[in-house]
């Protein structure tokens, strides 16, 4: 129990005397001469005899109430000179009501048959049980011991059921026969939806091409050259002359496009492209298509993929399969021999290649003659990297169109490969000079069109074809750059099975052409997607961590281990974990080098996660929270700090109470906390907090209830900014307290019974910091209960107390997510709750009776109620309600171990008096109310309120009192007077009063239903 | 008054052999009912000469002495005199190919000269292999100058049929400079004359590139061209003219050598 928090609290209890019990007791009468000023506050005069005073503590709640019959706030300004009606409760007998009510119960002997019981019979067959259970039940009852008779009914013998087995037939074959017709289709087209798109590919491309700015300029530059070979300084001159030209062209307005970056060059092409489009679509196909001769060789490659698909996109819209008749054929083969005779071959090839699908309109077989020719065709491009991309761009059109022809994809490898020597020819070495590009830059602009190439041919491929496909690469020198595209492209297993081979293979690969840190990277991606043989695994990842902890440019390293940590996590132990994290750390530490690294070593956190849900273990790896230091940019920090604790929530299943876990995740959470500040969105806030709420919840520290509460309190002073956190806290300490009373079994020791106040003060004293108002009066009237629950009287009182001085600050207006709503009904629904709280409360010595609601009443009486609204009223409904059944030898319901005013006052008479001139007070309020209504041009509301009123005394009301029985007589000719009254209701409430009547002791009800007249139609 | 004629011809690719029927319809349009004397369509197959810019001088001897030869000519009278109602009016026809006497109906044909050939021919495959080297070409000054090269290939063949492409392989076994380009270059041979005298025309009609850059060794560049429609007829050899076809290989290498290699072509129909 932390002292901490019994020291406010005691504090408090003295400035406000809420006297807590616990002072009550010992030094009885200390505080009690204090005057309470949230009671001097209407108190018009204090003329009491407070006789009770006197008393010792033990007997002060006696029948001393009735000497404050004529406490002068019994007619505080509430009442009116109006004609008074008296209140006469009706005397309940709330067990014998009860026990009408329930059905009657039948006892049951042992071996009879009931739904819930579990069937235990075994030897049925002898015994022979008699019940009257149906057939059904029988035989489940028969057939096995433990099955839930309920479960085994519905098995099979369940109509419905057996209907929908009987139904379904055809419905399955017609399921099963589209199911196969799809198949069929996927056969047919070869690709499954397993194959990835080109589409995705080119995005990835072009992200990972202009990430860095440097590199989209090699590539601009290797492109260019490829094409004409020109110094790379000239390149953007070569680019505005033929955007001029084109400009000229379309008759388009001139730019000045000296200072081209690349991004405005896209641009460029775009409009490019939509030029394009729109001169097809206005007919001018020719000039459409001398568009694309003109634009193609300037393109940088993807984008020059990207407009060929777009003419193919336009030719193939064209000759739409509709169009398949001679005309068409004609004009398809008018086309075709426009585009046979274009010049140059580049162009050629790509536009002939992105018209490929319109062969189907020449003859069947078009499409598969026409492709190894084509394929043929790249031969004559000398440029390595503008034929690789002609090849990937070939096979894309390829599986698009005529994926079954796997040949011409292998042929376009293989043609590959022979080409591949070029690549360290003398031409390309020349022309890399001349730009100064350097090889290690220059090689890595061949993957995204090799890994395409090698995905498509792989794609489905048998194991043996992929083995030669190895096999002829191994053969070629400084092949890096053919493993990594085999490894990005083929299978994962098939790579990880040979993973050992590889790594040779990637040893001996010359490191001054591709670097081998991205064949390393390659690997590492497979090996996280397929499991390399057991034997091998711990020597693969010595030999590639060999590598990568030899890697200089902090990049380079990151990219590589973060792909490396998921194989690690996958098939190893905390230990080799640990091992890698250091390494990560060593290497990052240096320059502040992770600042550049946050994207992947927060992927390295997520594989570490995902991969070690037993928290305790994660948090035992050493350098897992250094490794959490390096995130030392507030957003990137929060950002791992929720991945943690979303894991955490995910995957604990076990209240916990490991010190390692908690420091860490408190020093998580307290991370999360600290980045709110005033302009964190709503959302990002309520994230957090349920991250927080989540992993307060699943701290436990089973019976050490005051160890529990002191992590409380340290969890309130960290995460004071959120406001669901506190509500949370409130929440667990409540339960805590329960939980308490639940262990002592309602009998506090003189230690439990302190550390259940220390609770009950960590609520009084946190609730006040909220800012929601409901959510601040419920957790009062919650706490109150859990008080009352515990014996704590007085602070059960000083919660109620602050509970009802709270409500003249509620709002009319609420915000409820994010839309302003009136209060009221919300007022309505809290105040009723209270009411059947305040029913149990006792009263206090030292104040009036009934001092609590006579202070709810003036509070409701001086609350600024919507001008036009009836909630007032039934609030006076609900208070009639609450003092009738205060009235009663015996309340309805009781705390364990606590005395309500019923057995405080034991009927006392002048209680009664005092209770029954309250009832008056609000009565005279409802019929004021009434009668106001009747002014206006509120008819129908007054009619509704008056049977509602007319209800209530009808159920809690004696009628056999005249005056009471008079007003419920005016009260049902009010609700019909204007004719608003529901016909149907009337009859209905007068038929349960002939009903009502026949039972014992109501037999005056008889008269009464004579009494009321139903109003007729006419 | 607004009245339209438009004549449609039912085949798609409007190419028609002699002894077949050309059929189709005349369309004739119009707002209001037009009056007419009768529509006859007539049919009408000439061959003409037409002058070059080129060759003057060099025909105009036996220019005058060629006339306009006719060689077909029909005439239907499709509606007698009357009236068009209103909209739209399609009248069939239908008119039979048949050569004027004992002429031959050729092929049309637009060139620098107009030529006709017969309708058949006969094709057997003649392959040629070629070798080209700095020491197989004629017309060098400095031999010395040239950097080495060996380009082997070969063609399917030379006598082809018109609608089907030109094919062949070409591989540059090894060369000492870098290779620009190479290019497949079709021209076409006019020949025109008499016992006077005879005019030699060669016109490039269509120029494709079959590599691009600096080509890997040994390894066959595809060669394949698709005959241009209008510009390319059958080989084509009468009294007065003459059409014939040649292809040329040509390579360009860094920085400016220039080879070609020329084979005649022998085009036909089948």
């Amino acid at each position: 129990m932390a002292p901490a928090e019994v020291v406010p609290w005691a504090v408090r209890s003295r400035q406000l005397p809420l006297t807590s019990m616990a002072l009550a007791e010992n030094e009885t009468c200390a505080v009690q001469s204090v005057a309470c000023p949230s009671q001097a506050w209407r108190l018009k005069t204090v003329r009491q005899a407070r006789q009770g005073e006197a008393r010792p503590g033990g007997a002060r709640r006696g029948l001393d109430g009735g000497s404050r019959a004529d406490d002068p706030r019994t007619s505080c300004h509430v009442t009116r000179k109006m004609a008074v009606f008296p209140w006469h409760s009706r005397n309940r007998n709330y067990k014998a009501e009860f026990a009408s009510c329930r059905l009657e119960a039948v006892p049951l002997e042992f071996g009879d048959y009931h739904p819930l019981k579990p069937i235990t019979v075994t030897e049925s067959k002898t015994k022979k049980v008699t019940r009257k259970g149906s057939t059904s039940s029988t035989s489940s009852s028969s057939s096995s011991s433990m099955v839930d008779p309920l479960s085994s009914v519905l098995d099979g013998t369940d109509p419905l059921s057996m209907f929908a087995a009987t139904a379904d037939p055809a419905a399955l074959t017609a399921a099963a026969d589209s199911s196969r017709k799809k198949r069929d289709r996927d056969d047919n087209s070869v690709v499954g939806s397993d194959f990835e798109p080109w589409a995705n590919k080119r995005g990835e491309i072009l992200a990972r091409y202009t990430t860095t700015e440097k590199l989209s300029i090699n590539l601009f530059m290797g492109s260019e050259k490829g094409r004409a070979g020109t110094a790379a300084f000239a390149m953007s001159e070569k680019v505005r002359t033929r955007l001029e030209e084109l400009d000229d062209f379309e008759e388009g307005s001139q730019k000045e496009l000296l200072n081209l970056t690349q991004q405005d060059y896209v641009n460029r092409i775009e409009e490019l492209n939509q030029s394009l489009k729109d001169a097809w679509a206005s007919d001018q196909k020719v000039k459409a298509l001398k568009i694309v001769i003109q634009l193609l060789p300037n393109n940088d490659i993807w984008k020059e993929t990207h407009r060929a698909d777009e003419s193919c996109f336009c030719i193939t819209d064209h000759f739409s399969p509709e169009n398949a008749n001679d005309t068409a054929k004609e004009t398809c083969l008018n086309w075709f021999f426009k585009i046979a005779s274009i010049r140059e071959l580049i162009p050629r090839f790509y536009v002939e290649a992105s018209i490929l699908k319109c062969n189907k309109f020449l003859s069947k077989t078009g499409i598969s003659e026409c492709l190894p020719r084509l394929t043929c065709m790249i031969r004559g491009i000398g440029d390595p990297l503008v034929s690789v991309y002609a090849r990937a761009y070939l096979c894309r059109v390829g599986m698009e169109v005529a994926p079954h022809l796997k040949e011409s994809l292998n042929k376009n490898f293989f043609d590959f490969l022979l080409t591949f020597k070029q690549i360290h020819g003398d031409t390309v070495q020349n022309q890399l000079v001349v730009q100064g590009v350097d090889l290690p830059s220059y090689l890595p602009l061949y993957p995204p069109a090799m890994d395409w190439i090698f995905q498509c041919i792989s794609y489905h491929a048998p194991e043996a074809l992929l083995t030669e496909m190895m096999e002829r690469c191994k053969k070629l020198g400084n092949n890096a750059l053919l493993l990594n595209s085999v490894m990005s492209a083929f299978r994962a297993e098939f790579i990880a099975t040979r993973s050992m081979d590889f790594i040779g293979m990637i040893k001996e690969c010359d490191e001054s052409g591709f670097p081998k840190h991205l064949l390393f990277r390659s690997l590492g991606l497979n090996l996280a997607l397929a499991d390399p043989p057991e034997s091998d695994r711990l020597q693969i990842l010595n030999e590639a961590w060999k590598v990568i902890t030899k890697l200089k440019n902090p990049q380079d390293y990151i990219n590589c281990a973060e792909v490396w940590v998921e194989y690690t996590c996958k098939h190893f132990t905390k230990r080799e974990v640990n091992t890698v994290l250091a390494d990560v750390i060593k290497h990052m530490t240096p320059d502040r080098a992770f600042e550049d690294s946050y994207p992947q070593l927060q992927l390295i956190i997520k594989k570490v996660i995902a991969y070690f849900h037993d928290f305790s273990v994660l948090f035992s790896v050493e350098k897992f929270l250094p490794f959490l230091d390096m995130f030392q940019k507030e957003s990137v920090r929060v950002e791992v700090c929720k991945c943690i604790m979303e894991a955490f929530i995910k995957h604990q299943q076990e209240p916990t109470k490991d010190p390692v876990i908690l420091n860490a995740l408190l020093h998580v959470c307290k991370t999360m906390h600290d980045s709110v500040n005033a302009l964190t969105l709503e959302d990002e806030k309520r994230m957090l907090s349920y991250l927080i709420n989540g992993f307060i919840k699943m701290v436990s520290f089973g019976r050490d209830f005051e160890q529990q509460l002191s992590f409380y309190v340290e969890s309130r002073s960290m995460f004071c900014n959120l406001e669901p956190v506190l509500v949370q806290l409130i929440h667990s300490v409540n339960r805590l307290a329960m939980e308490t009373r639940k262990v002592m079994k309602g009998n506090h020791s003189r230690k439990t019974a302190a550390f259940v106040r220390a609770c009950v003060a960590y609520c009084f004293i946190t609730i006040p910091s909220l800012t929601g108002i409901f959510t601040r009066l419920n957790l009062y009237l919650h706490s109150g209960q859990v008080a009352l629950a515990n014996q704590c009287l007085s602070q059960a009182d000083a919660f109620f107390k602050a509970a009802i001085s709270l409500i003249p600050e509620v709002p009319k207006m609420i915000n409820i997510e994010g839309k302003m709503r009136p209060s009221e009904s919300f007022l309505l629904e809290f105040l009723c709750n209270f009411f059947s709280t305040l029913l149990i409360v006792p009263d206090h010595p030292e104040h009036g009776v009934l001092f609590l609601v006579r202070e709810l009443l003036n509070v409701i009486q001086d609350y600024t109620w919507e001008d036009n609204s009836d909630e007032k009223i039934r609030i006076y409904t609900c208070v009639l309600h609450l003092l009738s059944a205060m009235s009663q030898e015996t309340y309805l319901y009781h705390i364990d171990k606590v005395d309500s005013n019923d057995s405080l006052y034991g009927g006392d008479s002048k209680f009664l008096a005092e209770n029954n001139k309250l009832c008056e007070t609000v009565m005279a309020q409802i019929l004021e109310h009434l009668k106001t209504l009747a002014k206006d041009e509120a008819l129908k509301r007054q009619s509704s309120l008056g049977l509602s009123f007319f209800n209530s005394i009808l159920a809690h009301g004696d009628l056999r009192n005249n005056k009471l029985n008079q007003l419920s007589v005016n009260l049902w000719h009010l609700a019909q007077r204007h004719g608003c009254a529901d016909t149907r209701t009337m009859v209905k409430t007068l038929e349960y009063i002939k009903k009502r009547s026949k039972q014992p002791d109501m037999t005056h009800l008889t008269e009464l239903a004579l009494r009321l007249p139903l109003q007729t139609r006419t | 008054m607004g009245t339209a004629l438009d004549i449609k011809i039912k085949r798609a690719n409007k190419v028609y052999h002699a002894g077949e029927v050309l059929s189709g319809v005349v369309v004739i349009s119009s707002k209001d009912s037009v009056q007419h004397q009768g529509v006859s369509l007539t049919m009408e197959g000439t061959v003409n000469l037409q002058l070059s810019a080129k060759s003057v001088g060099v025909f105009e001897a036996f220019y005058n002495s060629v006339k306009p030869i006719q060689i077909i000519n029909s005439t239907i009278e499709m509606v007698k005199p009357g009236k068009f109602p209103s909209g739209k009016t399609e009248i069939p026809f239908e008119f039979p190919l048949h050569v004027k006497g004992n002429k031959v109906l050729y092929e049309t044909y637009h060139g620098v000269f107009v030529n006709i050939q017969p309708q058949k021919g006969k094709l057997t495959p003649s392959p040629v292999d070629f070798t080209i080297t700095p020491e197989t070409l004629q017309n060098v000054k400095e031999r010395a100058l040239l950097p080495k090269f060996l380009i082997r290939g070969h063609l399917n063949s030379t006598n082809c049929v018109i609608t089907q492409p030109l094919t062949g392989e070409l591989v540059v076994e090894s060369s000492e400079a870098a290779i620009r380009s190479v290019e497949l270059q079709l021209v076409r041979v006019e020949t025109c004359g008499c016992a006077e005298g005879y005019a030699r025309d060669a016109t490039e009609i269509q120029n494709i590139q079959i590599a691009d850059g600096d080509v890997c060794r040994g390894l066959s560049v595809p060669i394949y061209m698709v005959f241009p429609r209008l510009f390319t007829c059958p080989t084509l050899e009468t009294t007065n003219f003459k059409v014939e076809f040649e292809v040329n290989i040509v390579v360009l290498l860094h920085p400016d050598h220039l080879i070609t290699e020329n084979f005649p072509l022998k085009l036909c129909r089948t």
